[in-house]
């Protein structure tokens, strides 16, 4: 009787576990990982380079990334029109950054709307990622 | 004596805390200061009508120039409670041209000393940037004792 019990206990705690586990995977999502996301979707690998260059260049409109980013995006930037501080983008200059999937979707789909009239894409996105992770101390 | 002066003092005194400040609510759920006030400061429900509120919240791919897109849920959240305090503000009459509390007719009263070349001031640049002159509009208080206009 005793010993059911016991692994009755055991087994929901092995659930337990891996169901936070599972959450927890889920859930810490980091800048690499985003890089991961967007050149498996592009079938392509990310390229630092070119991350760059799309994000200091303007692609028809008035504005480029580095507008309110700034170029590096190490340091604080200034919203274009309200001049706002923009906390600095670049994740090994804030470790706030890439850590919340629905804030990085919601940002990249204004942002790119705002700087190329169009979505993103998966290679470009990732372009983006890899020039970002680069940025280091 | 004493006591009645006193108390005309403080009588004074709180009216004119009342007659222009606390233009927010004391309490801003996370939600709209996390949604409102990433790119400008919280702007004041209270300084626009509901009608004004509601398309600006329609439209928001198209947000003053730039897109400030919000997923359905936060839309209905955030405008449920701008609904709330629409229009609070005792000047408030109907809605502005453009939906912009800069262009209503008391904005513009309040502002009439204001000279053009002062608007154009590199840290002003907007008649929507009232951080610029008002110190403490951030926090709902818009009253003259706390605006500093930039030399």
């Amino acid at each position: 009787m005793k010993s059911t019990k016991v692994r009755m206990l055991t087994k929901q705690t092995i659930l337990f576990m891996a169901l936070g586990f599972a959450t927890q995977l889920s859930w810490a999502i980091d800048a690499q990982g985003f890089q991961k996301q967007y050149s498996d979707e592009a079938k392509q690998t990310a390229s630092s380079a070119r991350g760059e260059k799309f994000f200091t260049s303007k692609h028809g409109k008035e504005w480029s990334c580095a507008t309110c980013h700034n170029a590096p995006p190490t340091s604080d930037g200034k919203h274009a029109s309200t001049d706002k501080t923009i906390a600095a983008l670049a994740p090994g200059f804030n470790a706030k950054r890439f850590t919340d999937e629905a804030k990085v979707n919601k940002w990249f789909k204004r942002n790119c709307n705002d700087v190329l009239a169009r979505e993103c894409t998966a290679i470009e996105k990732a372009d983006v990622m890899a020039y970002l992770i680069n940025l280091k101390k | 004596m004493k006591k009645i002066i006193s108390i005309c003092l403080l009588a004074l005194a709180s009216s004119a805390v009342l007659a222009d400040g606390n233009m927010l609510p004391l309490k801003i759920p996370e939600k709209v200061n996390s949604e409102c006030a990433s790119c400008h400061m919280l702007y004041a429900p209270a300084f626009l009508p509901k009608e004004s509120w509601g398309r600006i919240m329609g439209t928001l791919d198209k947000h003053y120039g730039t897109d400030a897109s919000l997923d359905p849920q936060s839309v209905k959240e955030v405008s449920q409670w701008l609904f709330q305090y629409a229009g609070t503000y005792k000047r408030v009459n109907g809605a502005p041209p453009n939906d912009r509390m800069t262009e209503s007719e008391w904005f513009i009263r309040k502002h009439r000393k204001v000279s053009e070349l002062t608007w154009k001031h590199p840290k002003i640049k907007s008649k929507s940037n009232c951080m610029a002159c008002h110190t403490t509009a951030d926090k709902g208080q818009y009253d003259d004792d706390y605006v500093r206009v930039p030399k």
